[in-house]
């Protein structure tokens, strides 16, 4: 239970929009959603992550050329929540059909929308060989480090000591080997042009994850070549953790192996000492920024 | 002659050339696949043809990427096939269920090791209730019509459509024309993808599942493979035969594909000293033509239905199926390749199937195939009994 | 914690911003608990229809909307006041 030092001040009546003297700046929901609803559990990353590249797309003017293609987990209700036209794949084939979906379609903004189960364990030699090729789309990994949709088992990207239903007492360098960092190793490949992988832990991390997916479609439309956005999302569920421990969980084991950061910009590869850096002064950024009252652009 | 201007002179090329031709003539302008003998030349011929035609051709990673390309191809609207032999299309299987449950119209080459893909072609390897047209040419001339045929039926019917083809198809060569036919008006593709209708509120989903855009009709996963079974009765019509010499034959012979057309040139010669054998060869493998099969069984003369393949017999239940016990029917084919195992063997010479269709005209016992040994695999003590 | 003025006895907090609260979406995750920075939002003792416990808001919103950017059931609608609104809280 969440305790708070206030109140100070009665509650005030959040019911409805105030009808003067103020403007909205925030939407209750993106656009290119056709409802609010989903079936996602309480404290899930995704959606927090879904919602930021919707209104990505809505403010890059890319509405009417945008095409999804989604792969299988949780997520994949989104494909029929998603206002955009869409082609469903299996498990781990995004990249291969959104190749061919941009090949014939070479103006549209085409992109994926995987989970780490899909992308690294699935579908890993897809992602590699699609970003090798320098394919012109964008894939959209959402990083929870399992299995989430068929209840928590480890997967490429879980973390040394991360506990999952297959990997009860923890993940065991000897037995269950080591996790795969997809972000990084994209960014070794030529034909990747931005790599980045953000996070939906707090509210800084929502807004420069939002930055990354405008940066990586602005990429796609310059034709620069392929582009990858990780987000890093909370699954309480798949963790067998209450929900408001998702952040912290998240930053104390996937975070501190998957780091935050741009990964790759204008073909340069950053280095780890880089991206902690960058990290530290960029959190400290935003939560000025917050404090001071917004993060509004 | 360009890629896409037809060849209205006769031009001598080799199969893979001509089926790649027929396929840009017909508006492929998506393919994608992976080298493997004897479909590699199929490959390589879209590589060069299909730029010049403003089309796309990938070499994919794998085959399983290759048929996902073309996946996300058909999905834009776009007329794309992907090929392989059978041990290629293997790969591919689950995504050619699916892609039957999206109801794309997926052209697939199978340039087959022989003919022991049949029950992979007919019956179809993946998961689910399916099954996609398949169209089996005897020779290039008519593999250059079925290929246009195949993306007809699968945009007609929004289902997959496999050419059956092999190693003497792939890599013999005729003097031929790529004649373009023309076929009936087919409704637009209202369904494929563009991003056209995204943010309209009635953006499309092309997909497998039966849950498309909320608000929208669903069928549910029920509903779904409901509905992909009803259709496939109504495919049943698009079942196309070839028969010859059956008014007085005393023994049919079944064959399809390449062998077929040696089958057909055995039985003339045949004919010709007195033998009353006549033949039927389906066109497509699917839908089989068991109201064929069954009228030739119930011909006032015949007394008995062999079916010759380049297999341990997979064909042999159709005919079976078709014969409803109206006559006898015997295997008089064989495994048989060659050495390397891409292509034809030793069955498929006109005086070697001639000696077995005679011997089953005769009711005699077949002949020993030349260089098969029916006795290669000795039977272990240990398994000499059944376990109870 | 916005920083409240006091005088005569009644403290007086300004808040820059609102929020619309969709309480019956509210899955009671508790994200925006701690992402709020001025810190004035705090969670319901009443449960709403699917039994969950909601975000109430409290003065002193800044509309940074940091509660939307980590809602993951988009139950936050983000308003900024043309002029900042007071509220007075007897001691």
């Amino acid at each position: 239970m969440t305790t708070t030092d206030l109140p100070l001040g009665p509650v005030i009546d959040t019911s409805s929009a105030p009808t003067s003297g103020a403007r909205r700046v925030e939407q209750q929901k993106p656009d290119l959603l056709l409802t609010q609803e989903h079936h996602m559990c309480p404290g899930c990353g995704e959606p927090i992550a879904v919602r930021q590249f919707l209104e990505t797309i809505t403010q890059l003017d890319a509405v009417d050329r945008a095409i999804a293609v989604a792969g299988i987990g949780c997520y994949t209700s989104f494909s029929g929540t998603m206002d955009v036209d869409l082609v469903q794949a299996l498990h781990g084939r995004a990249p291969s059909v959104a190749t061919g979906v941009k090949r014939m379609l070479p103006d549209a903004l085409v992109f994926t929308l995987q989970g780490d189960g899909d992308m690294v364990n699935e579908g890993l030699q897809e992602v590699i060989h699609t970003a090798a090729r320098g394919e012109k789309i964008t894939c959209i990994l959402l990083n929870n480090g399992v299995f989430g949709e068929t209840g928590g088992h480890m997967t490429a990207t879980t973390v040394l000591g991360q506990r999952t239903k297959n990997s009860i007492d923890g993940r065991d360098a000897e037995y269950h080997g080591y996790p795969i960092l997809i972000g990084d190793l994209i960014a070794q490949l030529q034909g990747a042009a931005y790599v980045a992988r953000g996070s939906v832990h707090n509210a800084g991390a929502v807004a420069r994850t939002q930055k990354m997916f405008k940066r990586a479609f602005e990429s796609q439309i310059a034709g620069a070549g392929f582009s990858f956005v990780e987000v890093l999302t909370m699954c309480p569920t798949g963790w067998f953790i209450p929900t408001p421990e998702g952040p912290d969980y998240m930053t104390e084991t996937l975070g501190e192996v998957h780091i935050m950061g741009e990964l790759k910009v204008d073909g340069k590869v950053r280095t780890t000492e880089e991206l902690h850096a960058e990290n530290i002064h960029k959190q400290r950024e935003v939560d000025d920024a917050l404090a001071r009252g917004g993060l509004h652009t | 002659m360009t890629a896409t201007a037809p060849a209205r002179e006769r031009v001598l090329m080799e199969g893979s050339e001509a089926l790649a031709r027929a396929a840009i003539v017909a508006g492929c302008r998506f393919f994608a696949g992976y080298p493997m003998t004897p479909f590699t030349e199929v490959l390589e011929h879209f590589a060069k043809l299909l730029p010049d035609a403003g089309g796309v051709c990938i070499n994919a990673e794998s085959e399983l990427e290759a048929v996902g390309m073309t996946w996300g191809a058909l999905s834009t609207g776009a007329r794309a096939a992907c090929g392989s032999t059978g041990q290629g299309l293997s790969l591919m299987q689950e995504s050619f269920s699916e892609i039957t449950l999206a109801e794309l119209p997926l052209v697939v080459f199978n340039m087959a090791r022989g003919q022991q893909d049949y029950y992979q072609a007919t019956r179809g390897g993946g998961h689910g209730d399916y099954r996609h047209i398949v169209l089996a040419p005897q020779d290039v001339s008519e593999g250059v019509e079925l290929v246009q045929l195949a993306f007809h039926l699968a945009d007609k019917w929004r289902n997959p459509a496999l050419l059956y083809g092999d190693y003497l198809l792939a890599h013999t060569q005729e003097a031929i024309t790529i004649e373009p036919m023309s076929f009936p008006e087919l409704p637009a593709k209202d369904w494929a993808v563009d991003g056209s209708l995204s943010g309209s509120g009635g953006s499309r989903a092309v997909t497998p599942l039966g849950v498309g855009k909320v608000g929208q009709k669903a069928l549910g996963q029920e509903g779904k493979a409901q509905y992909i079974a009803t259709k496939l009765p109504l495919m049943e019509r698009e079942v196309r035969v070839e028969t010859g010499y059956l008014d007085d034959a005393e023994t049919v012979i079944v064959a399809f594909g390449s062998p077929a057309k040696f089958v057909k040139y055995a039985i003339r010669q045949l004919r010709a000293a007195g033998h009353r054998i006549g033949y039927v060869r389906p066109i497509t493998l699917w839908p089989f033509p068991y109201s064929t099969i069954a009228e030739a069984a119930a011909g006032p003369n015949v007394r008995r239905i062999g079916s010759f393949e380049l297999c341990a017999g997979q064909m042999i239940d159709d005919v079976r199926i078709g014969a409803a016990g109206r006559a006898p029917v015997e295997f008089i084919g064989g495994v048989s390749t060659d050495q390397s195992g891409f292509g034809v063997g030793r069955i498929l010479d006109a005086e070697v199937i001639a000696e077995r269709l005679l011997a089953l005209h005769e009711e005699r016992e077949q002949p020993p195939i030349p260089g098969y040994d029916v006795n290669s695999y000795a039977l272990q003590p240990h398994q000499a009994e059944a376990t109870r | 914690m916005p920083e409240p003025t006091e005088a005569n006895g009644v403290t007086t907090i300004k808040s820059r911003g609102t929020v619309t609260i969709d309480i019956d979406h509210c899955k009671g995750c508790d994200l925006c608990i701690p992402a709020c920075p001025p810190g004035v939002l705090a969670m319901s003792v009443e449960v709403n229809h699917m039994g969950y416990r909601y975000p109430e808001l409290y003065p002193g919103c800044t509309g940074c909307a940091a509660c939307s950017y980590v809602c993951p059931d988009f139950v936050f609608e983000v308003f900024r006041f043309d002029q900042p609104v007071m509220t007075e809280v007897p001691a």
